[in-house]
């Protein structure tokens, strides 16, 4: 009887200390967001979005610029990778027994891993050196390879799970394969490429480490590839380890504007998938 | 089989014809290899430069690099153990905190909430690793930081202040903070596989062992975690891996000093941090060409890890295995 007692004891003792681990593990999120919230919302104003920076002991002044700049370098790194890594993954699911696919899935496993300063040197060997500035393309071409194997990564999950009779009748019909994959396969998956493609784009956009020495950053407007140009997460990184107070509360507006931008991506583009594949890309995202 | 029926035919075709038939798929079969290829090119142009550029200083330093303790730009004088070390001490500091939180809370997840509540907790956990590091950076020097200092270090010195990795002054921002920092940030990545390997217990089993009388603590060490132990220390090896890697709000919150300290309240720099905070600075060709070879480092150890982790998961994993199996039936 007396066993029987400590079992239960020892049952309710371990339930009760998972429920603990949950709220522990749900306390930084909340903290963070809460702090966000409160610091962030309260520096934030529409100057924030129009103005550029004004110099230190001014009031007043925006990011107008390190948005735009996210903006930029963001599209013009989706625009290198986005394409190369639907190609790959498609090439993956479709034709992945061979020794080529072996070693590709291989590569994106590695590059997966490869931690994002690294990829910011690369960058900066690449593109930095040879034209001796800092400039918004290596930047881009840094995103360009933090999204590449997470584009390939996920579309390769995605059509893995259209079934196989649906290409044998594809193949039935007399079709080649290559209008199999890219009319029936590929395009009746598109809003699911697309989710995971957002994804990538979403986690490229709050990425700091590969910018700070490729796109280095600046305090005015540019649209040359060839010139240094700022970032959201560069300038608040900037503003956030400088001493004055006025750039601190800045950095914090800017970070709320960044986390909600990122999660704002990220929640509405996994909604926008379908539960089947939101389920398995899920699982596989971040094994 | 497609091809043999394609190439039957009238060899008098038109290129449009030729294009959207076995020729067309080899065209685009040739096209997508091509591209693969040039992905697996990129990859080693990555190594091939990193190593290029760093060759200055393995040829200056060999493998000293990893011995001595100075890091000083103004003499020249550069070794990556300090960078080592921090690396090593917060990652395995993050391990300590994240993993047994996170294994918990993988299994309150697949096995004691329902299904639905389940889904939104790893949705909830998820979002973490949505956050961006700078955002947890910001966070860990205006909210963590000042925590540290004035609750988390007299708690700890209170209790356990005879220990030398608890002494010395605290400012708030050093290797604690910075650990714990990287705790939360390796969280959602050590819950949301331990979840996939505790999902392919087959239920049936956990059946036997409630049926057998077990209490639901006793079902799960039983039939849940013992199957699950190579699972689970590949989850928290590719744990390790991220927190290696994990950039700025590690940056921002370790103090960067290069000087190796017991306490792990003093400031410190990884690996990664050092790069962060001296590589747009540095000038001098030796300097930047030692940061590239802690960046070469870096980029093995993590290597290493990752592979090992997969390697655990995959080849060990009893579990694994028979769902692999399963898959392919």
């Amino acid at each position: 009887m007396n066993q029987f007692k400590f079992r239960k004891v020892r049952n309710k003792l371990f339930l009760f200390s998972l429920s603990i681990a949950a709220v522990v593990c749900l306390a930084p999120l909340i903290m963070v967001t809460s702090f966000m919230l409160q610091k962030g919302a309260a520096s934030l104003d529409l100057d924030f979005f129009t103005k550029l920076p004004v110099p230190v002991g001014e009031a007043g002044g925006g990011m107008l610029h390190a948005i735009l700049g996210t903006i930029y370098m963001v599209t013009l790194g989706s625009l290198m990778a986005v394409p190369l890594g639907l190609i790959g993954g498609i090439y993956l699911s479709e034709y992945g027994k061979g020794g080529i696919s072996k070693a590709l899935r291989l590569a994106t496993d590695v590059m997966t891993g490869i931690p994002s300063i690294i990829i910011g040197i690369f960058a900066y060997i690449l593109l930095v050196v040879p034209f001796k500035s800092f400039s918004a393309l290596s930047g881009a071409v840094a995103l360009a390879i933090i999204i590449l194997p997470v584009v390939i990564r996920s579309s390769e999950e995605i059509l893995k799970l259209v079934p196989k009779h649906i290409r044998e009748a594809g193949l039935a019909l007399g079709l080649p394969r290559w209008k199999v994959i890219l009319f029936i396969i590929v395009r009746g998956n598109l809003s699911a490429l697309f989710t995971g493609v957002m994804l990538a784009i979403a986690r490229a956009s709050g990425e700091t480490a590969p910018l700070l020495f490729t796109a280095f950053g600046n305090m005015y407007l540019s649209y040359s590839p060839m010139e240094p140009m700022a970032s959201l997460p560069v300038q608040i990184y900037t503003y956030a380890i400088s001493p004055f107070e006025d750039w601190q509360r800045q950095s914090w507006a800017g970070a709320f504007v960044l986390i909600i931008l990122v999660i704002g991506v990220n929640l509405g583009a996994r909604f926008l998938m379908n539960p089947k594949a939101l389920k398995n890309f899920l699982k596989r995202s971040s094994s | 089989m497609l091809n043999q029926q394609t190439h039957n035919a009238t060899p008098t075709k038109s290129i449009a014809k030729k294009l959207s038939g076995a020729y067309g798929d080899k065209v685009a079969k040739v096209f997508m290899q091509t591209v693969a290829l040039a992905i697996l090119a990129l990859l080693f142009l990555m190594v091939y430069l990193l190593f290029e550029m760093s060759l200055e200083a393995i040829k200056e330093f060999g493998f000293g690099f990893l011995t001595s303790t100075d890091w000083d730009p103004i003499m020249e004088e550069f070794s990556a153990l300090p960078f080592f070390y921090g690396t090593l001490v917060t990652s395995i500091l993050a391990l300590l905190i994240a993993a047994p939180i996170s294994v918990m809370v993988a299994i309150f997840i697949t096995d004691i909430l329902p299904v639905k509540l389940g889904q939104v907790l790893g949705l909830f956990v998820e979002m973490i690793a949505a956050i961006p590091s700078i955002v947890f950076g910001l966070w860990g020097l205006f909210f963590l930081a000042p925590i540290v200092r004035e609750q988390i270090t007299p708690l700890l010195k209170s209790t356990l202040g005879f220990l030398p990795i608890f002494q010395g002054p605290s400012f708030g921002i050093g290797v604690l903070t910075a650990s714990i920092i990287l705790a939360i940030m390796i969280l959602p990545t050590i819950t949301s596989i331990s979840r996939e390997v505790f999902k392919s217990v087959p239920q049936h089993q956990k059946e036997a062992a409630l049926a057998l009388g077990a209490t639901r603590e006793e079902m799960i060490r039983l039939a849940v975690l013992r199957p699950s132990f190579s699972g689970i220390t590949g989850a928290i090896v590719l744990g390790f891996g991220r927190a290696l890697g994990e950039t700025m709000a590690v940056a921002m919150v370790i103090g960067n000093s290069s000087r190796i300290s017991a306490s792990l309240f003093a400031p410190g720099a990884t690996m990664s941090s050092v790069i962060a905070n001296e590589y747009a600075e540095a000038s001098a060709g030796l300097h930047l060409s030692s940061l590239c070879y802690v960046g070469l480092l870096l980029f093995l150890v993590t290597l290493v890890v990752n592979s090992s982790a997969r390697f655990i998961v995959w080849k060990f994993s009893p579990i694994a295995r028979s769902a692999r199996k399963d898959k392919r039936a």
